[in-house]
């Protein structure tokens, strides 16, 4: 390559990275409008209902936050604490639940070759096809049989039953866990359970962590089942996510839209810090096996 | 499927004919060949299988299955007897009558399970007996469960949540779509009753207002899933390009600024966008300000419009996964193809339509399938943003941004037109099983799943 050609080359380098940044700056900022807003909005003064203007017009203060603790609460049944640990009973014991669920179909459909493999792996795939909450009614009526309606128990069988599907990621780790390390230790003379537990699950924590955190993620984010399974009283039983969703509907927005930027605020901390730290076993959770073929 | 159950028969009947008195009498006596030849553990649970299965069949399950085919004749009804007080005569109950017949179905297909693998327990005893091998001690057996059997153990609690609360609902719900359960049949007030396709005629018809409402949504379903899933894909990668360009600085930062999108629950990123999009909100209330515009723009409240807002919020939340996703195929595409293409000076436009285009639409064409899916499924993006509307008085429950799912979902919530919404569900499944079957059938992963192993 001749001199000239170069530095030429070299600057047409240049500009395209200079135009590059601006327009990864000016999307970047694009991303963060609604997120700065909200958070700009939980920390002003004088909000009532919808402001109309992105930047704090009357100055900064912490008692939207402090209203949410605020034991007024307590008496208009929006209290946020108590929706806080609601959410986290039904997340530490669904997500238990569910990952122990999520491991063993994985492991089994992965590592044991039986006769109902394929078409239990066939089923899962069209039961993966309805639409989730078609069933929905038909799930609350049988919690109603139970006698579970209403009920945080209710919540935590919703999450973690039908929790056996999601299985493809785990098994995709478990595919491409080195077969013969099994192969030796059977050969040992330990049994499939040893192996599971002295041998897999030690090799998998990645996996282990990922089924531990989505279980543990979805009832911060889902308000659909919840607000099946709790009657339209029974504030007292919601989760995070139903209560901010009640907090602006039309006859409460005018009074509750800065409490609810504040909680909004809260809530999304740890999960979005819960989602960055593993955000590398995500990305290769939605990609699958697909494009590695 | 006739052929394994042809095949169990042929063998129940082989069975019969080879058997000794013990095996024969386990036919009717689940377990006693078992039991009479020393493996009480196992001869006991199949009697007490039966035992229970007799019990609930006698006391409620021969009902429940006869109750199916009515779905229940005595309509609830005021006695007035003149001089006393009105009394509530209670009546049949459709939808419980539904339920728990679907149960009973489950109940006996896995009573007829037990029975098969009674028989032919029957049949390995006996037959080990006769070659004077020892019978696998109780131990031995739950031992297996342990090990050659460990997939029984695993999959034991699992199959059992889904059967509860994904198959027996989704049974229900599929046999709702059958019936007349809409808005005026609402049990216990009144009774609803099979009505064969009547649902899914009212739903493709072409005069009535259901039909009015179907074919539009479903267009607007079809349009949104192929525009979303076009821009998020296409502007995904452009962006991962961007970002993976060579001498671009902070490449972690501008992914994670991004991914923020996907980070924040929907619930609360898209409330938020919602209000900042109202008549009254920020977004008019700058423009007003700026004198861009004199009233405000109807973002959410115009059809037009709100549809426009929907896909471009949508292009917020859907362009950070496919940049995540394409990110890691940019990385794969193999230099030579570059520096080849660079000698001879193709340009940067060529370079991407030609050479990376192809190449990630080559490898990512299943998962391209799977967000058309998940977009016509994208429930929460057009309930949070803009609840299906504006309202249309031509739809019926629907309005102009409502896809297929929320509008199952309004005529579940709202309305309770629960056979509708049914036959709505298919109509979504059949959709997303057309095209998975063409994905999953054209991926190497599924084709040769043992390769990778």
């Amino acid at each position: 390559m001749s001199g000239r050609a170069y530095t030429h080359a070299k600057g047409r380098v240049i500009a395209g990275n200079t135009l590059a940044y601006v327009v990864l700056s000016v999307l970047c900022l694009i991303w963060l409008v609604p997120i700065v807003w909200i958070v700009a909005i939980s920390f002003s003064k004088g909000v009532a209902g919808v402001p109309n203007y992105f930047w704090p017009k009357y100055g900064l203060t912490f008692q939207n936050y402090i209203n949410l603790f605020s034991s007024s609460g307590i008496s208009s049944g929006f209290y946020f604490p108590r929706w806080f640990l609601n959410t986290l009973f039904v997340a530490v014991c669904s997500c238990t639940l569910a990952s122990v669920l999520v491991l063993s179909v994985a492991y089994a459909l992965s590592r044991m070759r039986f006769h109902m493999r394929k078409p239990l792996m066939n089923i899962a795939l069209v039961l993966g096809m309805f639409p989730g909450f078609m069933s929905m009614i038909a799930v609350y009526y049988i919690l109603k049989a139970f006698s579970l309606t209403n009920t945080l128990v209710a919540l935590i069988l919703v999450y973690a039953g039908g929790a056996g599907l999601g299985f493809y990621v785990a098994k995709g780790f478990f595919d491409a866990v080195p077969k013969e390390m099994d192969e030796a230790a059977m050969i040992d003379g330990a049994t499939r359970a040893q192996i599971f537990w002295q041998i897999t699950v030690p090799l998998s924590k990645p996996v282990i962590v990922y089924t531990i955190l989505i279980s543990f993620l979805a009832p911060w984010a889902d308000f659909i089942f919840v607000n099946m399974i709790m009657g339209p009283t029974a504030y007292k039983n919601y989760t995070v996510a139903l209560g901010l969703f009640h907090m602006i509907d039309r006859e409460h927005i005018t009074t509750y839209f800065s409490m609810f930027t504040a909680g909004a605020v809260l809530v999304s901390i740890p999960i979005v810090a819960l989602f960055i730290s593993m955000q590398r076993f995500y990305v290769e959770g939605i990609t699958g096996g697909s494009v590695k073929g | 499927m006739f052929v394994t159950l042809r095949a169990q028969l042929t063998f129940l009947v082989s069975s019969f004919r080879k058997g000794d008195g013990k095996t024969r009498l386990s036919y009717v006596l689940m377990g006693f060949s078992n039991l009479a030849r020393g493996q009480v553990a196992k001869g006991i649970y199949y009697l007490v299988c039966e035992f229970l299965f007799v019990a609930y069949m006698v006391t409620s399950g021969a009902r429940s299955l006869a109750g199916l085919r009515t779905l229940g004749t005595q309509t609830q009804h005021i006695e007035a007897i003149p001089g006393q007080v009105p009394k509530l005569i209670p009546g049949d109950n459709s939808m419980l009558m539904l339920l728990y017949g679907v149960a009973a179905i489950l109940l006996v297909v896995w009573f007829i399970a037990t029975y098969f693998w009674n028989v032919s327990s029957a049949v390995q005893v006996q037959e080990l007996q006769r070659q004077g091998k020892p019978l696998t001690s109780f131990r031995v057996e739950v031992r297996e469960y342990l090990d050659a059997k460990f997939h029984v153990t695993l999959l034991f609690l699992p199959v059992t949540g889904v059967l509860l609360f994904t198959v027996l609902p989704l049974l229900f719900m599929i046999m709702i779509a059958f019936t007349n359960y809409d808005s005026s049949h609402q049990p216990p007030g009144s009774l609803f009753h099979w009505t064969g396709l009547y649902s899914f005629k009212g739903l493709f018809s072409n005069g009535g207002v259901l039909g009015g409402t179907f074919w539009p949504v479903l267009g607007w379903t079809l349009t949104w899933a192929v525009v979303a899933t076009a821009t998020n894909y296409l502007l995904g990668m452009l962006l991962a390009i961007l970002i993976n360009r060579k001498g671009i600085k902070f490449k972690g930062l501008f992914r994670t600024i991004f991914v923020l999108s996907i980070a924040i629950p929907q619930f609360v990123s898209l409330l938020i966008m919602r209000n900042m999009l109202d008549d009254f909100g920020p977004i008019n209330g700058i423009l007003q300000q700026w004198g861009l515009t004199s009233t405000f723009v109807p973002f959410l409240t115009n059809a037009t419009f709100a549809r426009l807002s929907v896909l471009v919020v949508n292009l917020w939340v859907g362009i950070p996964y496919s940049m995540l996703i394409t990110s890691g195929i940019l990385i794969s595409i193999p230099k030579e193809l570059y520096e080849a293409a660079m000698i001879d000076g193709a340009s940067p436009f060529s370079m991407y339509t030609k050479i990376i285009l192809p190449y990630v639409l080559f490898v990512t064409a299943p998962y391209l399938i799977t967000q058309f899916i998940g977009n016509i499924n994208n429930f929460n993006v057009i309930y949070l943003l803009t609840g299906g509307g504006p309202n249309s008085l031509n739809y019926y429950q629907a309005g102009k941004t409502d896809l297929l799912v929320t509008w199952l979902y309004k005529l579940t919530v709202n309305t309770r037109d629960y056979s509708y919404a049914s036959a709505i569900g298919i109509c979504v499944f059949i959709i997303s099983a057309v095209l998975s079957l063409i994905a999953y059938r054209n991926t190497k992963s599924y084709k040769n799943e043992e390769t990778f192993q």
